[in-house]
């Protein structure tokens, strides 16, 4: 089977060689290697984009293939980071506080070291009591099983919801706009369990590997990213090819046509739905430990919508067009609002980028759908000219 | 009739007062083939949309098949699984897939999104595709894409994708509008050849077409039945010779 997928999809296997080719180059140049031509930062930043790159894939399939514009995919990404973050929170404060009473001539009750780790966790929303959010916090095998379930069911109930009422297009926009503005400003509260707008930190930090430096973590998290854009981009690949690739297709052309064929398209809506949201949170939750720390604002709904804008600019209906742009446009904001790109002086103005990168972006945003609907992978087809 | 498949009777739909249907009621038996005209508005799309359950009507039943199933309650995707393909007036092919594509997603099979994300081709599937294509003419198109082709050729697919769902009765909503005579002869003849073994319906303003198919003709007008017979015995009807030869549309 496999190789007759891979045949069918030449792309796959350049993605994959050119994944590795990237993903050894950075490895050889890093700290944690020993050359250091790559600052352990940097690393960071191309392990955080490869994460970004995930999330676009699976905006790619929901969208570019199955043609549903969800605009709430960083909830799925913000989910998946807030569950490996209380898990990540929760093992280092608790080493910190055993390691701090351990000199005290009486051992200290269970009790007591619960409330010194709640203490020092939500102390900073004025509480010291664990939510029955963090439930599970104490155990990395089931945080980490939050990671893709709490998304899925979210995206699961979400969808089923929308879809069986039949809200396409715009409506369903909006809809998910909602669910994400709706899941930041609830966690933006200070009783919401998750620590308000403080949101998680520390994140960087493995319980663990106190002795490892972070050149090394930071490097695992990038070789751990490439392994699951890799495998991510295995599975949508194969998905959206053969026949589930030609329903998928064909409900965002013509629903219609496809429910008169026989086909329920509410089910497979919400396969790709689901689907795409588990493979969010999965991308979230190898971005964060990256990032260091995650708050509501991770969450708002703009973040989605620069999701569809790196999708869009990068060719929609296409895997490798997600990827492109969304390494390309998140590493050129990068530079831009990190202050790598030179003010122009004009003498009666000055063009500060930090301000001015966002215009950019959204006239680009508006060129690409204007002039180049199949954005910069649509290059591509100029390249491999198919003999008619 | 013994064999009936499609059993209408009393249907009755409007869209804000306007009675688009008006207890309506025709009976398909299976095998036939059965040509609907009318004026515009006559009802004739509705008449479809409620068959496929895209319309729920005000009053009425619709009965389905030997156990005698009610389509009233049934999705589209429920009702096309039952047995009943449809196509549209303007062809609703998918373009950006290729001709095999578009066969392969109609052709018979489990519609469920395991089943599907799991398929393989078969030689049998391959085969059937290859005897359909065959049947509308589109051997030689079969890895192009379905855009690609000319208006004629994209009916023909449509009609094609019917087949393919092995359903029990067809509906065929213009299916020669915008085609050049000869392309019409070759329409005619699959409808036929379709109609040997299960029910067609065939919905056409062209009266040129219904004569070539030589059958039954229902006549519809604001609704309902206003006659039905045989072209000739409907079209020296006085009644109908008013409201629609009248016209002009002869």
């Amino acid at each position: 089977m496999h190789k007759t997928f891979i045949s069918q999809n030449p792309s796959v296997l350049w993605f994959i060689a050119l994944l590795g080719l990237f993903t050894l180059a950075v490895t050889v140049g890093s700290e944690a290697f020993g050359t250091g031509l790559i600052s352990t930062s940097m690393v960071k930043t191309l392990g955080k984009t490869l994460c970004l790159c995930l999330i676009a894939i699976a905006m790619d399939v929901v969208w570019g293939y199955c043609g549903i514009l969800s605009l709430g995919h960083f909830a799925f990404f913000g989910i998946g980071g807030y569950a490996i973050g209380m898990w990540l929170m929760y093992a280092r404060t608790e080493g910190i506080v055993l390691s701090s009473l351990s000199g005290q001539a009486i051992p200290s009750t269970a009790q007591e070291i619960s409330d010194a780790i709640g203490n020092q966790i939500f102390g900073v929303v004025g509480s010291s009591d664990f939510p029955w959010l963090w439930a599970f916090a104490d155990n990395l095998f089931l945080q980490l099983l939050m990671v893709v379930v709490v998304p899925g069911l979210l995206a699961l109930v979400f969808g089923w919801l929308a879809f069986r009422s039949r809200v396409t297009g715009v409506y369903l926009s909006i809809l998910t706009q909602a669910m994400t503005l709706a899941l930041s400003l609830w966690l933006f509260q200070n009783d919401s369990g998750l620590r308000g707008n403080n949101g998680l930190s520390g994140l960087q930090n493995i319980p663990g590997f106190e002795g490892s430096s972070q050149a090394a973590i930071s490097l695992a998290f990038f070789l751990g990213s490439a392994l699951a854009l890799a495998l991510g981009y295995l599975l949508f690949a194969w998905v959206v090819s053969g026949k589930m690739g030609s329903v998928v297709q064909g409900i965002r052309d013509n629903e219609a046509r496809v429910r008169f064929l026989g086909y329920r398209v509410e089910g497979y809506k919400l396969f790709i739905f689901t689907l795409t949201a588990v493979v969010s949170g999965i991308a979230g939750a190898l971005y964060y430990p990256q990032a260091g720390i995650i708050n509501p604002a991770e969450l708002a709904p703009i973040a989605s919508i620069y999701l569809a804008v790196w999708v869009a600019i990068g060719g929609r209906g296409r895997l490798y067009g997600a990827v492109i742009g969304a390494a390309f446009v998140s590493l050129l904001s990068s530079w831009f609002t990190g202050g790598g790109a030179p003010a122009i002086d004009l003498g009666f103005y000055t063009i500060l980028w930090t301000d001015w990168w966002l215009v950019l972006l959204g006239v680009s945003f508006v060129c690409v759908t204007l002039f180049f609907p199949k954005g910069i992978g649509g290059l591509f087809d100029y390249l491999v000219r198919k003999p008619s | 009739m013994n064999n009936t498949l499609l059993e209408v009777s009393g249907v009755s739909v409007s869209f804000d007062g306007f009675k688009a249907i008006n207890s309506l009621s025709i009976q398909i038996a299976e095998p036939e083939l059965r040509a609907i005209i009318g004026p515009n508005g006559a009802g004739k799309t509705t008449f479809m949309d409620i068959i496929t359950g895209k319309t729920k009507p005000d009053e009425g039943v619709v009965i389905w098949g030997e156990r005698n199933i009610s389509l009233l309650g049934m999705s589209e995707a429920d009702i096309a699984n039952a047995g009943i393909g449809r196509k549209f007036q303007k062809p609703t092919v998918f373009e950006a897939q290729t001709v095999r594509q578009n066969l392969a997603m109609a052709l018979k099979n489990p519609r469920g999104p395991l089943a599907v994300l799991l398929h393989r081709k078969t030689p049998g599937n391959a085969a059937r595709i290859e005897a359909i294509a065959e049947e509308i003419g589109l051997s030689d198109s079969l890895p192009r894409i379905a855009g690609e082709l000319s208006h004629g050729q994209k009916q023909w697919l449509e009609i094609g994708m019917l087949l393919a769902q092995e359903p029990r009765l067809l509906l065929v909503d213009e299916p020669a509008a915008g085609m050049t005579v000869e392309e019409r002869e070759k329409t005619t003849d699959i409808l036929k050849r379709a109609a040997q073994t299960r029910a067609v319906v065939v919905v056409e303003h062209d009266m040129e077409f219904v004569r070539r198919l030589g059958c039954k003709v229902t006549v519809l007008h604001e609704g309902s039945v206003l006659a039905e017979g045989s072209l000739d015995h409907v079209t020296s009807n006085p009644t109908v010779i008013e409201v629609y030869l009248g016209r002009g549309h002869a």
